[in-house]
């Protein structure tokens, strides 16, 4: 086992490397520009671009240009934008997480129950029109662009039916703090949880309806019925254990991705300052160093959530740790 | 397949029984489940009816409603109700300055009411589908090609082309879509593309086609490589190579159909996938570039609006969601007819 986990941590550094070189060749190697002027931004003076080249290199090979822009990002962490002056990109992109990070989590609350509910109630009335029903509301979350429906939960919430009962708990948009504003913190990322769960609600409910059908054609389910189990105690101790060991590795993989940038979207129409709206801001000002960082960190991010995943999956699972 | 197929054509026991015991072909079978499919059907209609409207967008814009979705129109006045209105109504909020762009009129023109340039949303909802489908249906294409390409190489060759293409697979895979999106359209969007003679523009079609079929060829090109290493070890393949079949047939004939029926079930569900991906970038302005329109851009232009006109943004994402259900059902009754083991019964 010592040597898988080995192995893996192997594969996550190379898929790092990969990934920097990456990103490195896409904002710097890409035919048909002046890296210099692209990192300057829109309207950059003649002496900027001038004092960027020299800075970052660009006279230079290639290797350098990496090996230096990388020490940038992670060793001295002293890369700043030039779009907005003097800012330096680590510590925003540091500053910005934990409001990612209370999105996501929230979120993953509200969708991991959610799911479970829809695919075992589903499960339960196979073929009957509750199964149909949730199925298609799933199918209709699944199909839903989040930040359309961020949109509509904001006229319903911020604006038609902010005056009744219904909504008027609901703060203006923004992002509080946990720790100075818990009360503030909850109530403000009440609707934009539920927005960012919809979408997974529905792709988990689906997946684990799958699961559960499937499992339920097993021998041990036959097994657990024919000593006499009740149908609740079949459902909960043997079908959805089952069911829920490769629930863990999209969950492991959805929640890296979302922390690792796509919950932008609802970051962006819900106006929480987390990395992803720092991305989309750095974004409408062609601020190429403040995106470089967050693109880098964020995936990084990713590739480490992936990896961990794997190994949790290693305890979970008995089958993968024998084999 | 071919290989049996050839064995299957025995004109001893006449037509009629020979091809009972032939069986339809897999295309067929698959073609009679998805039109028994009731929900099946109703999507494809749906989808035929968007399709059609979206290609008929000049046509609306020049006889029904008369306007010109690229133009703004700021100063103009329609006809409403018998007096002349203006597009741009002084605003009855705040304290009365800025204009207000008139809502949905119910009538041939603006029918959906303006956005803040004075344009014809529901003309703008139309030509903005045609783009919405043509990059979804373009980068699904794309992807699906480049995934087969590599796939194929990859299972089929084995050896260090497999080991290279796969390294390459791992990296893109975990490299998150929309952050990869976003790096390649703010190098490519902000300035263009120029490789030797061939230069692309900055507002060209072609980068956000290029960029969505790119982000997702590992999704494909996993299972692709995967169905190949199955093939290639199956048994009918082995018997084609023990008959000394060349290698570049047996590609052709034996494992590329095996590849093209997976394929298919990934079209649907690649393009609503891609459908959405396309708005989001959009939305984020960066895919689809002004005066162009697509349904992303026209929520982005209904967001400044969104409490006092909201049938700007909510329009074109019912659009969306009605697109990518219809594909989304569309793409399960496929799945279902072609990949029977994947079917939950």
């Amino acid at each position: 086992m010592a040597i898988a986990l080995l192995q893996r941590f192997a594969q996550m550094i190379f898929v790092m490397f990969g990934i920097s070189v990456l990103v490195f060749l896409i904002f710097f190697a890409t035919p048909g520009a002046d890296p210099a002027a692209r990192i300057a931004g829109r309207n950059a003076s003649q002496e900027t671009v001038e004092a960027i080249r020299k800075e970052f290199g660009f006279d230079r090979p290639l290797p350098v240009q990496y090996v230096n822009m990388m020490k940038r990002l992670f060793v001295t962490q002293d890369l700043t934008s030039f779009v907005n002056r003097g800012m330096k990109v680590v510590p925003e992109v540091a500053a910005a997480a934990p409001v990612t990070l209370s999105l996501v989590a929230g979120a993953a609350v509200l969708w991991v129950l959610g799911g479970i509910l829809v695919g075992v109630t589903a499960a339960l009335t196979r073929d009957t029109f509750v199964d149909r029903g949730l199925m298609a509301l799933a199918l209709i979350g699944v199909s839903m662009p989040v930040y359309w429906l961020g949109e509509v939960m904001n006229l319903l919430s911020q604006h038609r039916f902010h005056d009744t009962w219904l909504f008027s708990w609901v703060p203006a948009l923004g992002y509080k703090p946990l720790l100075t504003d818990p009360v503030g913190w909850f109530l403000t990322l009440i609707i934009p949880w539920f927005t960012l769960a919809a979408l997974y609600v529905g792709v988990y409910g689906r997946v684990l309806r799958a699961n559960l059908l499937e499992s339920y054609q097993e021998d041990f389910i036959r097994t657990a019925r024919a000593k006499g189990l009740s149908p609740s105690r079949v459902m909960v101790r043997h079908a959805l254990r089952t069911s829920l060991i490769p629930f863990v590795t999209m969950f492991g993989l959805d929640f890296g991705v979302l922390v690792g940038g796509a919950a932008l979207l609802t970051e962006v129409v819900f106006g929480l300052n987390g990395v992803g709206r720092l991305t989309y801001q750095a974004l409408l000002n062609l601020d190429l160093p403040m995106i470089l960082g967050t693109v880098m960190y964020a995936s990084f991010f990713v590739v480490l959530a992936n990896a961990l995943v794997d190994v949790l999956y290693v305890f979970i699972d008995p089958r993968v740790r024998k084999g | 397949m071919t290989a049996s197929a050839d064995v299957a054509v025995d004109p001893a026991p006449g037509p009629a029984l020979s091809r009972s015991r032939a069986g339809s072909g897999p295309w067929r079978r698959a073609w009679r489940i998805v039109r028994g499919d009731k929900s099946a059907i109703a999507a494809a209609f749906v989808l035929l009816v968007i399709v059609i409207s979206s290609l008929a967008a000049p046509l609306y814009a020049r006889y029904v409603s008369g306007t010109d979705p690229f133009q703004s129109n700021l100063s103009g006045k329609i006809l409403l109700d018998g007096k002349r209105t203006k597009i741009m109504q002084p605003s009855t909020e705040g304290l009365g300055l800025g204009v207000t762009p008139i809502g949905p009129t119910w009538r041939a023109q603006y029918f959906l009411g303006a956005d803040s340039q004075g344009r014809d949303v529901a003309a703008r909802l139309l030509y903005g589908g045609r783009n919405s489908l043509l990059i979804a249906g373009a980068s699904t294409l794309l992807c699906l090609t480049l995934a087969t390409i590599i796939g194929i190489c990859a299972g089929f060759f084995g050896g260090a082309v497999d080991m290279v293409l796969s390294r390459i697979l791992d990296i893109l895979w975990a490299f998150p879509v929309y952050l990869l999106a976003i790096s390649l359209s703010i190098v490519l969007i902000s300035q263009g593309l120029t490789i030797g003679p061939i230069e692309i523009t900055a507002n060209s079609l072609i980068l956000p086609i290029a960029i969505i079929g790119i982000i997702y060829v590992p999704y494909v090109a996993r299972p692709a490589r995967g169905r190949v290493l199955a093939l290639k070890n199956s048994e009918f393949v082995l018997a084609a190579t023990g008959l000394g079949i060349p290698r570049w047939r047996i590609l052709f004939k034996d494992i590329l159909p095996n590849v093209s029926t997976m394929l298919i079930v990934f079209v649907p569900l690649m393009t609503a996938l891609n459908i959405i991906t396309e708005s989001s970038l959009s939305f984020l302005s960066i895919g689809v570039q002004a005066p162009d329109a697509s349904w992303g851009t026209i929520i982005q232009d209904g967001q400044g609006l969104l409490y006092t006109r909201p049938a700007v943004a909510l329009a074109p994402g019912i659009a969306i969601v009605l697109t990518v259900l219809a594909l989304n059902v569309l793409g399960d009754s496929v799945r279902d007819a072609l990949d029977p083991r994947t079917k939950v019964l």
